[in-house]
């Protein structure tokens, strides 16, 4: 679309358009319910107007057909529509699968964001255009929710748990990122922005941004200072299940079930071991809960995910290289 | 069946006692009623002045007005006393407690002392929150999420969650109440289906206060022991999941939305049929159109958590069963809007505010299907769309609902007449005001100012500014009436019997009516709004129907 229309913000995303042209039905739809209703009203009201003090209305009072009519017409439409907000909805929070994933952390009052690459910021996001990206999100203190107009985008972000969004940039420029759950005294000035950049010009911003250690790096660390090496091992000695290319795998548990590896159930497993044990493994590990901060958690389950390359075959004890192999 | 002259100076249930103890222990529900008109106001200009508040911050879109604790605070007041204390009980109160009895053609509701005890908790209720709000107030917005509201802020949740939660047992006693009354307390003839559908959509509206609002009860007294005893129940650092407090919270504050509007229709359906001179369009279908409503209403509460982390199937499932509950509402607006035709129409001030209440709830309502649909919600979610549309909802439907029920029933209630003139005024100021205050919200919204926030990025002040604009013609507008009313209790032209010529037990009765409501036990013959048959029956057409069935 090359004009602007009023009202409606920037289309910076894939989604964008999609969005709005729902919202477009939705207005169509609803401009027509409402000037059908306001016509019937305005019309009957000055046809039948009361003619004489003691004039009454006649005995027409009932029509299957008519209800039959004004039932099943706004049901099918409502159907129509269900079905469209669907479709946009799946498309929203279905990241695709060469998604590059950002870390961010809401807290009161401010955004922080960790690139894959180790780059951190605070309020502010870059990205570059035509990179599908996805934010692994969580809050070390009350519920906030991540939200950029110009991608119609958002999620809640919660304390203990990861929830996600996605969205494809397709249009360079800086874009409102806003707070929109209520957390306290700044919230409205929990804000910050998105900046789109050209693949190059982010290139750019990347080389130039501060502490480029990729998170997993900083996870390898955390990996030993925790101790998680000397059970997390091949050999004898290793008590603990091997977790380098866990990520992603079914495991079965010692109580007969088995569990998908994802984000939530390392987060578990660290905070609560004893919750869901893995088949051949003894409940010795101890628990961390409240030991470990947010964004720690995000670094070691970033490097469980990642292992830089020289770690793979073993459970890292060497602080990691520079970078990950992403 | 026509209305028997008042003999002059009867004693009716204003003056039948006098003195501040005769209205405090009262088991009239006429009196009772009063009473909720009295306090309901006080709560209604208290929301008041916290809503001006937050609309002269919003005119510049730096917070300069306030500091923004205060501002959290001012809004928080601003949906607490709404919310709990006008929305929910104005109309039921109100109209409600005067009404039901005297439409079923009985002397009172089935449990006086209830009815009175419902009046104490409200005040009880009330007066906590007031005392929260006089304490420096709250700043967790009328929705209380955790872990903010349990371990984060230093506010008065306690006392006002407390007041909050008190207030509640005046909802579940009403609705019982009135439940009770509706089964068992109808005058010979008045069969179910004779019923006026205000009793219907009360009667719905019982039905949803009893279920539902010892759920609320529940959720806060988790909310008061998390923060009290630090229960890990909602806070995950103590154990607790913050997702299960909003399902918890909205299982009963959906239904809650629906508490304020089904009354609100119940109003709208006397209105339509009085001042088209015609039976409601369709009886059957408004009427089981608010048990859908109420049943319905129970099952939608997710659509509150679209992007709150909860599962994309659940809320797949949510957002059907939202379509769902707009049928019923959609079948109503139909049914009203019929009414008219072929009707005896005259726009007296009580079908304005009918009119109105049509047009800005089927906005409200349309808007709210806008918000039902998945990929639409994720971009509007707490942003200025959703004020817009739950104002349309509570101010355009129930608000608009209550003013023209309290135009209608005001020479019942007082025996009085109020200035016609400017009620019409009043009324256009309420509709032309209300549409310039939220109209603009949902332009806000889409362009994605956030909701709650006490300062803004500079390009949404032109929006802002109109909206203000809006909010003090609106204000105006319910100031007007305010002064008539009062006005009309000493120098009001009496009313008689039945002003607007209208069918309905209540209006047979002298205005206002004596304590025991009639001087003997009615007895009804016909289905209500019985305009055509009685017309036909006065010019000697057809003859009255045999008595009780």
């Amino acid at each position: 679309m090359n004009f602007k229309l009023p009202f409606v913000p920037e289309q910076a995303s894939a989604a964008a358009s999609e969005v709005d042209n729902l919202t477009f039905f939705l207005v169509g739809m609803s401009t027509f319910f409402t000037v059908l209703i306001a016509a019937m009203i305005i019309f009957f009201a000055i046809k039948y107007r009361r003619k004489s003090a003691d004039g009454v209305g006649s005995s027409f009072e009932n029509s299957p057909l008519l209800e039959i009519t004004w039932t099943v017409i706004p049901l099918l439409v409502a159907l129509f529509t269900f079905a469209w907000g669907l479709k946009v909805f799946f498309r929203l929070y279905r990241p695709p699968a060469n998604a590059v994933e950002y870390q961010v952390t809401g807290k009161q009052w401010m955004w922080k964001i960790q690139h894959p690459t180790g780059q951190r910021e605070i309020n502010e996001l870059h990205v570059p255009i035509g990179q599908p990206t996805r934010l692994v999100m969580t809050s070390e203190d009350v519920i906030h929710s991540f939200f950029v107009p110009a991608f119609r985008v958002k999620a809640d972000v919660l304390p203990g748990r990861f929830t996600s969004l996605w969205f494809l940039p397709t249009k360079a420029g800086r874009y409102h990122l806003f707070c929109t759950e209520f957390c306290g005294t700044q919230h409205s000035g929990m804000t910050g922005w998105v900046v789109v950049q050209s693949p190059e010009e982010y290139q750019a911003w990347l080389a130039s941004a501060p502490g480029p250690k990729a998170p997993s790096a900083d996870g390898a660390q955390l990996f030993a200072q925790y101790a998680c090496n000397t059970c997390h091992k091949p050999g004898p000695g290793g008590r603990g299940p091997i977790l380098h290319g866990i990520f992603g795998t079914e495991v079965a548990l010692a109580d007969g079930g088995t569990v998908k590896v994802d984000d939530a159930y390392l987060r578990e497993s660290i905070l609560m071991p004893s919750a869901r044990i893995v088949q051949g493994y003894e409940p010795i590990m101890p628990a961390f809960q409240g030991q470990i901060s947010e964004e720690a958690m995000q670094q070691l389950i970033e490097y469980i995910k990642n292992p830089p390359p020289a770690d793979a075959a073993t459970a890292g004890t060497t602080p990691a290289s520079r970078g990950n192999s992403r | 069946m026509n209305a028997i002259t008042a003999t002059a100076e009867r004693p009716n249930f204003l003056t039948a006692e006098h003195g501040l103890k005769s209205w405090l222990l009262t088991l009239d529900h006429k009196r009772v009623a009063i009473l909720y008109l009295i306090s309901v106001s006080c709560y209604f200009l208290l929301g008041g002045i916290f809503a001006m508040l937050v609309r002269i911050e919003l005119m510049t879109p730096a917070g300069d007005l306030m500091l923004p604790d205060t501002y959290n605070r001012v809004f928080t007041g601003h949906g607490v006393t709404m919310v709990f204390f006008f929305l929910i009980p104005a109309i039921p109160g109100i109209l409600g407690n005067f009404l039901i009895p005297l439409m079923i053609g009985a002397k009172d509701v089935a449990f006086p002392r209830l009815n009175l005890a419902s009046w104490y908790l409200y005040m009880t209720g009330g007066s906590l929150m007031l005392l929260g709000t006089l304490n420096g107030g709250v700043d967790t917005g009328w929705t209380f999420y955790p872990p903010y509201s349990s371990s984060y802020t230093t506010t008065n949740v306690l006392i006002v969650g407390i007041g909050v939660f008190i207030n509640g047992f005046s909802s579940i006693l009403t609705g019982l109440n009135f439940m009770v009354t509706i089964h068992r307390m109808r005058c010979p003839g008045m069969t179910w289906f004779r019923l006026p559908l205000f009793i219907w959509g009360h009667y719905a509206t019982s039905l949803m206060m009893v279920l539902g609002t010892p759920v609320i009860a529940i959720t806060l007294l988790l909310l008061v022991m998390e923060r009290l005893f630090h229960l890990g129940i909602f806070d995950p650092a103590k154990g607790g999941d913050p997702i299960l407090f909003q399902h918890l919270f909205w299982f009963y504050s959906h239904p809650a939305v629906y508490i304020m509007i089904l009354p609100s229709m119940a109003v709208i359906s006397e209105l339509v049929a009085c001042f088209s001179r015609k039976r409601i369009f369709g009886y059957h279908f408004v009427a089981f159109a608010s048990i859908g409503i109420a049943v319905l209403g129970f099952v939608v509460w997710g659509h509150h958590l679209y992007v709150s982390g909860q599962s994309v199937y659940a809320g797949t499932i949510f957002s059907l069963l939202t379509m769902l509950v707009a049928i019923p509402s959609a079948v109503k607006v139909f049914n009203w809007s019929m009414t008219l035709y072929q009707g005896s129409v005259s726009l007296e001030t009580p079908m304005l505010y009918a009119l109105g209440f049509i047009g800005l709830f089927t906005i409200g309502g349309l808007t709210g299907v806008f918000l039902g649909t998945l990929g639409f919600d994720v971009h509007v979610h707490d942003t200025y769309f959703v004020v817009a549309h739950f104002h349309y909802v509570m101010v355009g439907g129930t608000i608009m609902g209550y003013l023209g029920g309290l135009h209608f029933w005001w020479p019942k209630i007082t025996g009085r007449c109020y200035p016609e003139f400017w009620a019409k005024i009043s009324a256009l100021l309420v509709f032309v005001g209300f549409n310039l205050t939220f109209f603009p919200q949902f332009l806000l919204g889409y362009m994605g100012m956030p909701r709650r926030y006490h300062a803004y990025p500079p390009e949404f002040q032109v929006l802002n500014i109109l909206s203000t604009a809006g909010a003090s013609v609106l204000a105006v507008g319910f100031v007007l009436p305010t002064i008539y009313f009062l006005w009309s209790l000493k120098s009001g032209r009496p009313a008689g019997n039945n002003p607007w010529g209208a069918r309905g037990l209540e209006w047979e009765t002298s205005s206002p009516p004596p304590t025991q409501n009639f001087d003997s036990t009615p007895s009804v013959s016909r289905e209500p709004y019985d305009y055509f048959e009685a017309a036909e029956e006065a010019a000697g057409r057809a003859t009255p129907p045999a008595h009780s069935h």
